[in-house]
């Protein structure tokens, strides 16, 4: 079954969404990713949707329930690259990305997850996820 | 006001959502569309190829390209012979929903719309009509 590639870089998980997903593909994403954050322990999870030309109210929701879940399981979860006329699209369809953390591109989310993790650290035991 | 052409895109599956996405693009493009006003029809298009699929038990999709004088719009033509929609008015709600979803589908693809239109009949199938002219 086809599925989306899930990287593994130190304490973080990266994800490049490159394909237009039907809705199974996103929802195998999700379970994935999840148990990857338990079997790594991961400390972050980075997707990249700088491919996506289309983000409708189901990946959005697709990316909501990643950043809850994440955070949940003690991971933070930032969704990088998201292109103008997709975020234009998204709030005239009624869709903020509540509690999801966004960056502009890959680079920015990976030191805005260092920055994440390293106060985490200080503050102890992960336990700021609310 | 004319119609230039037209296409029907059969509404089965999910992935039949993600191909109605592809050609629904590929007309956005050639009716001239911006780069924002190609994402909103596609967008709207996958929220109501959707709605097609999960509630309407299938159907299909009929792309219409339009010419309005000097004006160039597409028409997107949604229908299914599925339960029907008992209230329009609550269906186009933002968070109603009958379904898994977010309740966004109907409601927020008129928004992306020039003109929107449901027809439905309980117990008949429903007829969704989006619109929308460039500039």
């Amino acid at each position: 079954m086809e599925r989306i590639p899930i990287l593994k870089m130190g304490d973080y998980l990266l994800v490049s969404i490159q394909v237009d997903m039907h809705d199974r593909l996103a929802l195998s994403l999700q379970d994935d990713l999840t148990d990857r954050i338990v079997k790594s322990q991961a400390k972050g999870v980075l997707i990249d949707i700088s491919s996506l030309e289309v983000v409708d109210s189901f990946i959005g929701r697709m990316l909501g329930n990643i950043a809850a879940m994440s955070r949940i399981l003690d991971a933070n979860t930032i969704v990088v690259g998201m292109r103008p006329a997709v975020a234009i699209t998204l709030v005239e369809l009624g869709l903020s990305l509540k509690g999801v953390s966004t960056a502009l591109n890959v680079e920015k989310g990976m030191s805005l997850l260092e920055q994440q993790t390293a106060k985490r650290k200080v503050i102890g035991n992960g336990r700021n996820g609310l | 006001m004319v119609a230039t052409g037209c296409e029907t895109v059969p509404l089965r599956s999910g992935e039949d959502v993600v191909i109605a996405r592809q050609v629904v693009r590929r007309w956005a493009l050639e009716t001239g569309f911006s780069l924002v006003d190609q994402t909103k029809v596609v967008t709207a298009a996958s929220e109501l190829a959707r709605n097609t699929v999960t509630h309407g038990a299938g159907g299909k999709l009929t792309i219409e390209g339009l010419q309005n004088g000097h004006r160039k719009g597409l028409r997107l033509i949604f229908e299914d012979q599925g339960p029907g929609i008992p209230d329009v008015n609550r269906a186009l709600q933002d968070g109603y929903t009958t379904g898994t979803g977010l309740g966004l589908g109907l409601g927020g693809s008129k928004r992306l719309a020039s003109e929107f239109e449901v027809r439905t009949q309980v117990g008949q199938g429903t007829q969704v009509i989006f619109t929308r002219w460039k500039g």
